[in-house]
Protein backbone atom coordinates (compact mmCIF):
# COMPACT_ATOMS: atom_id res chain seq x y z
CA UNK A 1 0.00 0.00 0.00
CA UNK A 2 1.22 3.41 -0.77
CA UNK A 3 1.74 6.18 1.98
CA UNK A 4 -0.96 8.01 0.07
CA UNK A 5 -3.23 5.46 0.42
CA UNK A 6 -2.35 4.34 3.44
CA UNK A 7 -3.36 8.00 4.52
CA UNK A 8 -6.61 8.21 2.47
CA UNK A 9 -7.71 4.62 4.27
CA UNK A 10 -6.86 6.35 7.65
CA UNK A 11 -8.99 9.15 6.93
CA UNK A 12 -11.53 7.12 5.92
CA UNK A 13 -11.89 5.63 8.96
CA UNK A 14 -11.47 8.75 10.66
CA UNK A 15 -14.31 10.22 9.00
CA UNK A 16 -16.07 7.15 9.35
CA UNK A 17 -15.79 6.64 13.17
CA UNK A 18 -16.84 10.57 13.52
CA UNK A 19 -20.10 9.80 12.62
CA UNK A 20 -20.94 7.21 14.27
CA UNK A 21 -19.60 9.00 17.52
CA UNK A 22 -22.82 10.70 18.28
CA UNK A 23 -24.31 7.01 18.21
CA UNK A 24 -21.83 6.15 20.62
CA UNK A 25 -22.35 8.53 23.02
CA UNK A 26 -25.70 7.95 23.16
CA UNK A 27 -25.54 4.44 23.57
CA UNK A 28 -22.77 5.29 26.71
CA UNK A 29 -25.35 7.56 28.45
CA UNK A 30 -27.65 4.98 27.94
CA UNK A 31 -25.83 1.86 29.81
CA UNK A 32 -24.68 4.63 32.38
CA UNK A 33 -28.14 6.14 32.92
CA UNK A 34 -27.29 9.58 32.06
CA UNK A 35 -30.10 10.83 29.76
CA UNK A 36 -32.48 12.05 32.06
CA UNK A 37 -35.68 11.12 33.78
CA UNK A 38 -36.96 10.26 29.70
CA UNK A 39 -34.72 8.53 28.21
CA UNK A 40 -36.75 7.29 25.58
CA UNK A 41 -37.50 10.61 24.08
CA UNK A 42 -34.40 11.91 24.37
CA UNK A 43 -33.26 8.98 22.52
CA UNK A 44 -35.93 9.63 19.52
CA UNK A 45 -34.75 13.84 20.10
CA UNK A 46 -31.11 13.11 19.47
CA UNK A 47 -30.78 10.68 16.59
CA UNK A 48 -33.42 12.71 14.56
CA UNK A 49 -30.78 15.78 15.09
CA UNK A 50 -28.03 13.95 14.22
CA UNK A 51 -29.50 12.49 10.89
CA UNK A 52 -30.51 16.75 10.29
CA UNK A 53 -26.48 17.36 10.68
CA UNK A 54 -25.23 14.40 8.31
CA UNK A 55 -28.12 15.63 5.90
CA UNK A 56 -26.51 18.80 6.11
CA UNK A 57 -23.05 17.73 5.93
CA UNK A 58 -24.03 15.49 2.38
CA UNK A 59 -25.36 19.13 1.04
CA UNK A 60 -22.54 20.71 2.17
CA UNK A 61 -19.90 18.72 -0.10
CA UNK A 62 -20.44 20.06 -3.16
CA UNK A 63 -20.06 23.83 -2.13
CA UNK A 64 -17.17 22.91 -0.06
CA UNK A 65 -15.66 21.58 -3.29
CA UNK A 66 -16.38 24.40 -5.37
CA UNK A 67 -15.99 27.52 -3.20
CA UNK A 68 -13.30 26.21 -1.01
CA UNK A 69 -11.58 23.93 -3.21
CA UNK A 70 -11.91 20.84 -1.23
CA UNK A 71 -11.96 17.91 -3.69
CA UNK A 72 -11.13 15.32 -1.37
CA UNK A 73 -14.49 15.84 0.57
CA UNK A 74 -16.68 14.43 -2.21
CA UNK A 75 -14.76 10.87 -1.79
CA UNK A 76 -17.13 11.01 1.39
CA UNK A 77 -20.34 12.23 0.12
CA UNK A 78 -22.33 8.83 -0.32
CA UNK A 79 -20.68 8.03 3.41
CA UNK A 80 -22.53 11.10 4.28
CA UNK A 81 -25.15 10.43 2.90
CA UNK A 82 -25.79 6.56 3.76
CA UNK A 83 -25.23 8.22 7.94
CA UNK A 84 -27.86 10.42 7.35
CA UNK A 85 -30.26 7.51 6.53
CA UNK A 86 -28.94 5.51 8.93
CA UNK A 87 -29.45 8.02 11.65
CA UNK A 88 -33.03 8.82 10.65
CA UNK A 89 -33.95 5.26 10.46
CA UNK A 90 -32.64 4.61 13.84
CA UNK A 91 -34.43 7.94 14.83
CA UNK A 92 -38.08 6.21 13.35
CA UNK A 93 -37.34 2.74 14.77
CA UNK A 94 -36.55 4.80 18.36
CA UNK A 95 -39.93 6.45 17.86
CA UNK A 96 -42.06 3.19 17.13
CA UNK A 97 -40.14 1.14 19.92
CA UNK A 98 -39.43 3.90 23.10
CA UNK A 99 -42.08 6.11 22.23
CA UNK A 100 -44.95 4.26 20.67
CA UNK A 101 -43.99 0.02 21.77
CA UNK A 102 -45.21 -0.98 18.17
CA UNK A 103 -48.85 -0.39 18.92
CA UNK A 104 -50.28 -0.20 15.40
CA UNK A 105 -52.69 1.56 16.38
CA UNK A 106 -51.16 4.35 17.25
CA UNK A 107 -48.38 4.16 15.03
CA UNK A 108 -50.92 4.62 12.04
CA UNK A 109 -52.57 7.89 13.70
CA UNK A 110 -49.42 9.25 14.68
CA UNK A 111 -48.14 8.49 10.58
CA UNK A 112 -51.27 9.60 8.70
CA UNK A 113 -52.16 12.76 11.19
CA UNK A 114 -49.49 14.57 13.20
CA UNK A 115 -48.13 17.10 9.68
CA UNK A 116 -44.96 16.87 11.46
CA UNK A 117 -44.58 12.74 11.42
CA UNK A 118 -46.55 12.91 7.85
CA UNK A 119 -43.55 15.32 6.59
CA UNK A 120 -40.55 12.93 8.48
CA UNK A 121 -42.05 10.09 6.84
CA UNK A 122 -42.06 11.08 3.60
CA UNK A 123 -38.69 12.12 4.07
CA UNK A 124 -37.84 9.53 4.87
CA UNK A 125 -39.03 7.17 2.24
CA UNK A 126 -38.25 9.63 -0.60
CA UNK A 127 -34.24 8.57 0.95
CA UNK A 128 -34.98 4.98 0.91
CA UNK A 129 -34.31 5.26 -2.91
CA UNK A 130 -31.11 7.08 -2.34
CA UNK A 131 -29.84 4.68 -0.42
CA UNK A 132 -30.68 1.89 -2.51
CA UNK A 133 -28.98 3.32 -5.75
CA UNK A 134 -25.88 4.51 -3.77
CA UNK A 135 -23.80 1.28 -5.15
CA UNK A 136 -21.03 2.44 -7.88
CA UNK A 137 -23.03 -0.97 -9.64
CA UNK A 138 -26.19 0.93 -9.55
CA UNK A 139 -24.23 4.27 -10.46
CA UNK A 140 -23.09 3.13 -13.49
CA UNK A 141 -26.38 0.87 -14.42
CA UNK A 142 -28.58 4.22 -13.93
CA UNK A 143 -25.96 6.59 -16.04
CA UNK A 144 -27.49 9.97 -16.31
CA UNK A 145 -30.77 9.26 -14.24
CA UNK A 146 -28.63 8.53 -11.48
CA UNK A 147 -28.04 12.22 -10.95
CA UNK A 148 -31.56 13.10 -12.07
CA UNK A 149 -33.28 10.77 -9.60
CA UNK A 150 -30.42 11.76 -6.59
CA UNK A 151 -31.51 15.59 -6.91
CA UNK A 152 -34.10 13.78 -4.67
CA UNK A 153 -32.31 15.37 -1.60
CA UNK A 154 -33.12 18.55 -2.51
CA UNK A 155 -37.05 18.50 -1.84
CA UNK A 156 -35.54 15.67 1.02
CA UNK A 157 -33.94 18.32 2.79
CA UNK A 158 -36.82 20.88 2.31
CA UNK A 159 -39.42 18.25 4.09
CA UNK A 160 -36.91 17.43 6.72
CA UNK A 161 -36.56 21.26 8.06
CA UNK A 162 -40.23 21.49 7.94
CA UNK A 163 -40.64 18.48 10.33
CA UNK A 164 -37.44 20.25 12.22
CA UNK A 165 -39.76 23.47 12.77
CA UNK A 166 -42.71 22.03 12.87
CA UNK A 167 -41.71 20.98 16.53
CA UNK A 168 -40.73 24.18 18.10
CA UNK A 169 -43.19 24.88 20.83
CA UNK A 170 -41.51 28.41 22.27
CA UNK A 171 -37.28 28.76 21.15
CA UNK A 172 -36.73 28.36 17.80
CA UNK A 173 -32.73 29.50 17.44
CA UNK A 174 -32.40 26.01 17.01
CA UNK A 175 -34.51 25.69 13.95
CA UNK A 176 -33.19 29.53 12.53
CA UNK A 177 -29.61 28.40 12.17
CA UNK A 178 -30.47 25.05 10.42
CA UNK A 179 -32.91 26.99 8.52
CA UNK A 180 -30.34 29.88 7.82
CA UNK A 181 -27.48 27.29 6.92
CA UNK A 182 -30.26 24.98 4.04
CA UNK A 183 -30.58 28.85 2.38
CA UNK A 184 -27.15 28.88 2.05
CA UNK A 185 -26.37 25.16 0.54
CA UNK A 186 -29.18 25.20 -1.32
CA UNK A 187 -29.28 28.91 -2.33
CA UNK A 188 -25.07 27.97 -3.18
CA UNK A 189 -26.98 25.69 -5.99
CA UNK A 190 -29.72 28.21 -7.49
CA UNK A 191 -26.56 30.93 -8.01
CA UNK A 192 -24.39 28.17 -9.47
CA UNK A 193 -27.34 26.82 -11.51
CA UNK A 194 -27.70 30.93 -12.75
CA UNK A 195 -24.72 31.40 -13.64
CA UNK A 196 -23.54 28.06 -16.19
CA UNK B 1 -39.24 -4.58 43.86
CA UNK B 2 -37.12 -1.21 44.08
CA UNK B 3 -36.87 1.44 46.47
CA UNK B 4 -38.78 3.67 44.96
CA UNK B 5 -41.98 2.27 44.87
CA UNK B 6 -44.30 1.98 47.61
CA UNK B 7 -45.90 -1.26 47.78
CA UNK B 8 -47.88 -0.75 44.89
CA UNK B 9 -47.26 -3.14 40.92
CA UNK B 10 -44.38 -0.88 39.63
CA UNK B 11 -44.70 -0.02 35.76
CA UNK B 12 -41.16 -1.16 35.61
CA UNK B 13 -40.03 -4.60 35.82
CA UNK B 14 -37.11 -4.49 38.15
CA UNK B 15 -34.88 -6.49 35.44
CA UNK B 16 -34.91 -3.05 33.42
CA UNK B 17 -33.74 -1.12 36.11
CA UNK B 18 -30.13 -0.87 36.80
CA UNK B 19 -29.33 -0.32 40.94
CA UNK B 20 -25.72 0.61 40.32
CA UNK B 21 -26.39 2.51 37.59
CA UNK B 22 -29.13 4.67 38.71
CA UNK B 23 -27.03 5.12 42.08
CA UNK B 24 -24.05 6.60 39.81
CA UNK B 25 -26.80 8.62 37.81
CA UNK B 26 -27.95 10.09 41.42
CA UNK B 27 -24.31 10.66 42.11
CA UNK B 28 -24.04 12.08 38.82
CA UNK B 29 -26.99 14.42 39.64
CA UNK B 30 -25.83 15.79 42.95
CA UNK B 31 -22.26 16.72 42.28
CA UNK B 32 -24.06 18.35 38.82
CA UNK B 33 -26.56 20.38 41.55
CA UNK B 34 -24.16 21.06 44.01
CA UNK B 35 -21.87 22.81 41.63
CA UNK B 36 -23.87 25.10 40.75
CA UNK B 37 -25.55 25.59 44.54
CA UNK B 38 -25.25 24.99 48.04
CA UNK B 39 -28.42 23.04 48.39
CA UNK B 40 -29.58 21.88 51.96
CA UNK B 41 -28.82 18.69 52.16
CA UNK B 42 -29.92 17.46 55.58
CA UNK B 43 -33.66 17.41 55.63
CA UNK B 44 -36.07 16.41 58.52
CA UNK B 45 -36.08 12.30 58.77
CA UNK B 46 -38.84 12.59 61.09
CA UNK B 47 -40.94 14.93 58.68
CA UNK B 48 -39.59 12.59 55.58
CA UNK B 49 -40.60 9.29 57.75
CA UNK B 50 -44.13 10.90 58.76
CA UNK B 51 -45.05 11.42 55.23
CA UNK B 52 -43.72 8.02 54.20
CA UNK B 53 -41.75 9.54 51.22
CA UNK B 54 -38.76 7.59 50.12
CA UNK B 55 -36.43 10.42 48.61
CA UNK B 56 -33.06 8.50 48.32
CA UNK B 57 -30.29 9.98 50.38
CA UNK B 58 -28.07 11.22 47.89
CA UNK B 59 -30.80 13.45 46.05
CA UNK B 60 -31.32 17.31 47.39
CA UNK B 61 -34.26 17.42 49.80
CA UNK B 62 -35.76 20.99 50.08
CA UNK B 63 -36.27 22.49 53.28
CA UNK B 64 -37.70 25.74 52.51
CA UNK B 65 -37.65 28.74 54.63
CA UNK B 66 -38.06 28.44 58.20
CA UNK B 67 -41.14 29.40 58.81
CA UNK B 68 -42.66 26.81 55.93
CA UNK B 69 -41.10 23.56 57.59
CA UNK B 70 -43.72 23.03 60.83
CA UNK B 71 -46.30 23.55 58.34
CA UNK B 72 -44.65 21.12 55.69
CA UNK B 73 -44.09 18.67 58.65
CA UNK B 74 -47.99 18.97 60.17
CA UNK B 75 -49.56 18.28 56.83
CA UNK B 76 -51.48 15.22 56.49
CA UNK B 77 -52.91 13.12 53.50
CA UNK B 78 -55.69 13.79 51.96
CA UNK B 79 -57.14 10.23 51.40
CA UNK B 80 -60.36 11.06 50.06
CA UNK B 81 -59.12 13.10 46.76
CA UNK B 82 -55.52 11.39 46.11
CA UNK B 83 -55.34 8.79 43.66
CA UNK B 84 -53.26 5.13 45.24
CA UNK B 85 -51.40 4.70 41.61
CA UNK B 86 -47.73 3.79 41.68
CA UNK B 87 -46.14 7.45 42.67
CA UNK B 88 -42.97 9.36 40.43
CA UNK B 89 -39.86 8.46 41.62
CA UNK B 90 -38.84 11.82 43.53
CA UNK B 91 -35.68 11.83 40.84
CA UNK B 92 -38.49 11.95 37.94
CA UNK B 93 -40.33 14.69 39.36
CA UNK B 94 -37.70 16.84 40.20
CA UNK B 95 -35.16 16.09 37.49
CA UNK B 96 -37.94 15.99 34.61
CA UNK B 97 -39.42 19.96 34.64
CA UNK B 98 -40.78 22.13 31.57
CA UNK B 99 -40.91 25.58 33.44
CA UNK B 100 -39.39 27.24 30.11
CA UNK B 101 -38.41 30.45 32.06
CA UNK B 102 -35.00 28.66 32.60
CA UNK B 103 -34.93 27.06 29.45
CA UNK B 104 -36.91 24.70 26.95
CA UNK B 105 -35.33 21.13 27.31
CA UNK B 106 -36.34 19.00 30.14
CA UNK B 107 -33.29 19.13 31.89
CA UNK B 108 -32.98 22.75 32.15
CA UNK B 109 -34.83 23.83 35.05
CA UNK B 110 -32.71 21.00 37.56
CA UNK B 111 -29.38 22.44 36.44
CA UNK B 112 -30.21 26.32 36.23
CA UNK B 113 -32.81 26.87 38.86
CA UNK B 114 -30.44 25.53 41.95
CA UNK B 115 -29.85 29.26 42.67
CA UNK B 116 -33.59 30.58 41.95
CA UNK B 117 -33.67 32.85 45.16
CA UNK B 118 -38.17 31.96 46.13
CA UNK B 119 -37.39 33.64 49.77
CA UNK B 120 -38.52 36.12 51.03
CA UNK B 121 -41.70 36.02 48.40
CA UNK B 122 -43.95 38.55 47.67
CA UNK B 123 -47.81 37.64 46.45
CA UNK B 124 -49.72 40.90 44.79
CA UNK B 125 -53.62 40.35 44.85
CA UNK B 126 -55.20 42.73 42.98
CA UNK B 127 -58.44 43.31 40.87
CA UNK B 128 -61.68 42.81 41.87
CA UNK B 129 -61.20 41.86 45.53
CA UNK B 130 -62.27 43.61 48.69
CA UNK B 131 -58.39 43.26 50.14
CA UNK B 132 -56.23 43.61 47.32
CA UNK B 133 -52.53 44.55 48.47
CA UNK B 134 -48.82 43.06 48.40
CA UNK B 135 -48.94 40.34 51.10
CA UNK B 136 -45.68 38.30 52.24
CA UNK B 137 -46.19 34.95 50.90
CA UNK B 138 -45.47 33.95 54.70
CA UNK B 139 -48.73 36.15 55.55
CA UNK B 140 -50.25 34.62 52.25
CA UNK B 141 -50.04 31.52 53.77
CA UNK B 142 -50.23 31.66 57.92
CA UNK B 143 -53.80 30.77 58.34
CA UNK B 144 -53.63 27.75 56.51
CA UNK B 145 -53.24 24.30 57.60
CA UNK B 146 -51.29 22.07 54.04
CA UNK B 147 -52.55 18.50 52.94
CA UNK B 148 -50.49 15.86 51.25
CA UNK B 149 -52.69 15.14 48.17
CA UNK B 150 -51.70 12.46 45.00
CA UNK B 151 -52.63 14.07 41.95
CA UNK B 152 -52.13 12.60 38.19
CA UNK B 153 -50.34 14.99 36.29
CA UNK B 154 -50.41 14.47 32.52
CA UNK B 155 -48.07 17.14 30.37
CA UNK B 156 -49.62 18.21 26.91
CA UNK B 157 -47.43 16.66 25.78
CA UNK B 158 -48.34 13.29 26.24
CA UNK B 159 -46.31 11.97 28.90
CA UNK B 160 -47.65 11.97 32.86
CA UNK B 161 -46.71 11.20 36.43
CA UNK B 162 -48.80 10.76 39.62
CA UNK B 163 -47.02 13.35 42.46
CA UNK B 164 -47.38 13.32 46.05
CA UNK B 165 -48.25 17.60 46.44
CA UNK B 166 -48.37 19.32 49.34
CA UNK B 167 -50.95 22.88 49.24
CA UNK B 168 -54.08 23.68 50.44
CA UNK B 169 -57.23 24.73 48.54
CA UNK B 170 -57.17 27.54 46.22
CA UNK B 171 -61.10 28.21 47.31
CA UNK B 172 -59.82 29.09 50.67
CA UNK B 173 -57.12 31.58 49.88
CA UNK B 174 -59.61 33.14 47.67
CA UNK B 175 -62.23 33.36 50.22
CA UNK B 176 -59.69 35.22 52.57
CA UNK B 177 -59.21 38.02 49.75
CA UNK B 178 -63.09 38.64 49.48
CA UNK B 179 -63.34 38.91 45.41
CA UNK B 180 -66.41 40.76 44.68
CA UNK B 181 -69.12 39.88 42.64
CA UNK B 182 -68.32 40.63 39.58
CA UNK B 183 -65.14 38.83 39.68
CA UNK B 184 -65.72 36.01 37.18
CA UNK B 185 -61.94 34.81 36.50
CA UNK B 186 -58.75 34.55 37.87
CA UNK B 187 -55.30 35.14 36.31
CA UNK B 188 -52.00 33.98 37.68
CA UNK B 189 -48.69 35.47 36.55
CA UNK B 190 -45.26 33.51 37.23
CA UNK B 191 -42.09 36.16 38.04
CA UNK B 192 -40.63 38.44 36.01
CA UNK B 193 -36.67 38.22 36.21
CA UNK B 194 -34.27 38.41 33.14
CA UNK B 195 -31.99 38.53 36.08
CA UNK B 196 -32.02 34.73 37.00
CA UNK B 197 -34.42 33.55 34.29
CA UNK B 198 -32.30 33.35 31.60
CA UNK B 199 -34.80 32.30 28.78
CA UNK B 200 -36.86 35.10 29.85
CA UNK B 201 -33.45 37.28 28.34
CA UNK B 202 -33.46 34.97 25.14
CA UNK B 203 -34.61 36.90 22.08
CA UNK B 204 -35.71 33.58 20.00
CA UNK B 205 -38.23 32.31 22.13
CA UNK B 206 -42.19 32.72 21.10
CA UNK B 207 -43.43 33.72 24.68
CA UNK B 208 -44.16 37.34 25.91
CA UNK B 209 -43.12 37.14 29.76
CA UNK B 210 -43.79 36.79 32.13
CA UNK B 211 -45.98 33.66 31.95
CA UNK B 212 -49.75 33.85 32.76
CA UNK B 213 -52.44 31.60 33.38
CA UNK B 214 -55.68 31.82 34.57
CA UNK B 215 -58.87 30.01 35.88
CA UNK B 216 -62.76 30.34 35.92
CA UNK B 217 -63.90 31.18 38.95
CA UNK B 218 -66.19 27.96 39.76
CA UNK B 219 -62.53 26.31 38.58
CA UNK B 220 -60.28 28.08 41.10
CA UNK B 221 -63.09 27.24 43.18
CA UNK B 222 -62.90 23.60 42.88
CA UNK B 223 -61.89 21.22 45.95
CA UNK B 224 -59.22 19.77 43.68
CA UNK B 225 -57.97 23.10 42.47
CA UNK B 226 -54.80 23.39 44.87
CA UNK B 227 -52.11 25.95 45.46
CA UNK B 228 -48.70 23.57 46.08
CA UNK B 229 -45.86 24.65 48.48
CA UNK B 230 -44.09 20.89 48.26
CA UNK B 231 -43.66 17.86 47.04
CA UNK B 232 -42.72 14.74 48.38
CA UNK B 233 -43.06 15.56 51.95
CA UNK B 234 -40.83 18.69 51.36
CA UNK B 235 -40.39 22.11 49.94
CA UNK B 236 -41.33 22.31 46.60
CA UNK B 237 -37.73 22.23 44.40
CA UNK B 238 -37.38 25.93 42.46
CA UNK B 239 -37.18 23.81 39.11
CA UNK B 240 -41.03 22.58 40.19
CA UNK B 241 -42.47 25.96 41.12
CA UNK B 242 -41.25 27.19 44.25
CA UNK B 243 -42.22 28.74 46.72
CA UNK B 244 -46.17 28.94 45.49
CA UNK B 245 -47.63 27.07 42.37
CA UNK B 246 -51.06 25.80 41.20
CA UNK B 247 -51.71 22.59 40.63
CA UNK B 248 -55.04 21.70 38.67
CA UNK B 249 -54.75 18.29 38.29
CA UNK B 250 -58.21 17.86 35.51
CA UNK B 251 -56.20 20.63 33.03
CA UNK B 252 -53.18 19.72 30.89
CA UNK B 253 -49.58 20.62 32.77
CA UNK B 254 -49.27 24.23 31.36
CA UNK B 255 -52.45 25.09 33.54
CA UNK B 256 -50.25 24.78 36.84
CA UNK B 257 -47.86 27.75 36.44
CA UNK B 258 -45.53 28.21 38.98
CA UNK B 259 -43.65 30.53 40.86
CA UNK B 260 -46.81 32.96 41.35
CA UNK B 261 -46.32 36.67 42.13
CA UNK B 262 -49.84 37.82 41.00
CA UNK B 263 -53.26 36.57 41.45
CA UNK B 264 -55.69 38.91 39.78
CA UNK B 265 -59.85 38.90 39.72
CA UNK B 266 -61.06 40.10 36.83
CA UNK B 267 -64.44 40.13 34.90
CA UNK B 268 -63.56 39.45 31.53
CA UNK B 269 -61.33 35.84 30.45
CA UNK B 270 -58.03 36.71 31.04
CA UNK B 271 -55.05 35.92 28.76
CA UNK B 272 -52.95 32.77 29.16
CA UNK B 273 -49.27 32.95 27.81
CA UNK B 274 -49.63 29.52 25.68
CA UNK B 275 -53.16 30.42 23.78
CA UNK B 276 -51.65 34.05 23.01
CA UNK B 277 -47.96 31.92 21.30
CA UNK B 278 -50.55 29.31 19.85
CA UNK B 279 -54.25 29.76 19.72
CA UNK B 280 -55.04 27.28 17.54
CA UNK B 281 -53.03 24.46 19.39
CA UNK B 282 -53.85 25.61 23.59
CA UNK B 283 -56.73 26.88 24.53
CA UNK B 284 -57.96 28.60 27.39
CA UNK B 285 -59.64 25.43 29.68
CA UNK B 286 -56.98 22.81 28.18
CA UNK B 287 -58.85 20.16 30.23
CA UNK B 288 -57.39 16.96 29.87
CA UNK B 289 -59.57 15.46 27.27
CA UNK B 290 -58.79 11.68 24.85
CA UNK B 291 -61.19 12.78 22.34
CA UNK B 292 -59.61 16.60 21.13
CA UNK B 293 -56.03 15.80 19.59
CA UNK B 294 -53.45 18.49 19.84
CA UNK B 295 -52.02 19.12 16.40
CA UNK B 296 -48.68 18.00 17.41
CA UNK B 297 -49.63 15.19 20.38
CA UNK B 298 -52.41 12.24 20.08
CA UNK B 299 -54.08 12.82 23.49
CA UNK B 300 -56.14 9.36 23.19
CA UNK B 301 -52.95 7.72 25.29
CA UNK B 302 -49.68 8.66 27.67
CA UNK B 303 -46.79 7.59 28.63
CA UNK B 304 -46.85 7.60 32.08
CA UNK B 305 -43.20 8.33 33.48
CA UNK B 306 -40.84 6.13 34.32
CA UNK B 307 -41.55 4.45 31.28
CA UNK B 308 -39.03 1.59 30.17
CA UNK B 309 -37.67 1.67 27.05
CA UNK B 310 -38.68 -1.69 25.52
CA UNK B 311 -41.96 -1.55 27.17
CA UNK B 312 -43.25 2.20 27.15
CA UNK B 313 -45.86 2.52 29.99
CA UNK B 314 -48.27 3.61 27.51
CA UNK B 315 -51.91 3.73 29.09
CA UNK B 316 -55.48 5.56 27.87
CA UNK B 317 -56.06 9.27 28.74
CA UNK B 318 -59.01 9.78 31.13
CA UNK B 319 -61.92 12.23 30.49
CA UNK B 320 -60.74 15.21 32.58
CA UNK B 321 -57.35 13.22 33.02
CA UNK B 322 -59.98 10.92 35.65
CA UNK B 323 -61.21 13.80 37.41
CA UNK B 324 -64.43 13.39 35.28
CA UNK B 325 -66.31 12.74 38.95
CA UNK B 326 -65.23 16.23 40.63
CA UNK B 327 -65.18 18.51 37.56
CA UNK B 328 -67.45 17.73 34.23
CA UNK B 329 -70.27 19.32 35.64
CA UNK B 330 -68.63 22.53 35.24
CA UNK B 331 -68.57 22.07 31.67
CA UNK B 332 -72.06 21.57 31.22
CA UNK B 333 -73.58 22.25 27.79
CA UNK B 334 -70.49 23.41 26.41
CA UNK B 335 -68.82 22.25 23.16
CA UNK B 336 -65.36 21.13 24.17
CA UNK B 337 -64.03 20.89 21.11
CA UNK B 338 -64.61 23.91 20.72
CA UNK B 339 -63.51 25.29 24.11
CA UNK B 340 -60.42 23.22 24.22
Amino acid sequence: MAPGERMGLLRWWLIFLLLLLPLGVLLEGLLTNELGADPAKYIVKELGFWAICWLWLTLAVTPARKFLGWRWLTRYRRMFGLYTFFYAVLHLLAFATFLVGWRWDILLTELTKRPYIVVGSLALLLLLPLALTSTQGMQRRLGKRWKKLHTLIYPVSLLVLLHFVWQIRSDFLQQLIFAFLLAILLGYRLYLKRCS
Amino acid sequence: MDRYSRGKTHPIKSSEITPESVYRERRRFMQAALSVAAIPMVGLPSLADAADYDIPADLPRYKGPQWLQPKLADALRNSALSTRETLAPYYHAITHNNFYEFGTDKRDPVRYAQKFKTDPWKVEISGEVARPGNYDLEDILAPHALEDRVYRLRCVEAWSMVIPWLGFPLADLIKRFEPTTKAKYVQFTTILDKEQMSEQRSSFGTIDWPYVEGLRMDEAMNPLTLMAVGMYGNALPPQNGAPLRLVVPWKYGFKSIKSIVRIHFSETMPETSWNITAPDEYGFYANVNPEVDHPRWTQATERRLPSGLLTPNIIDTLPFNGYADQVAHLYKGMDLTKWF
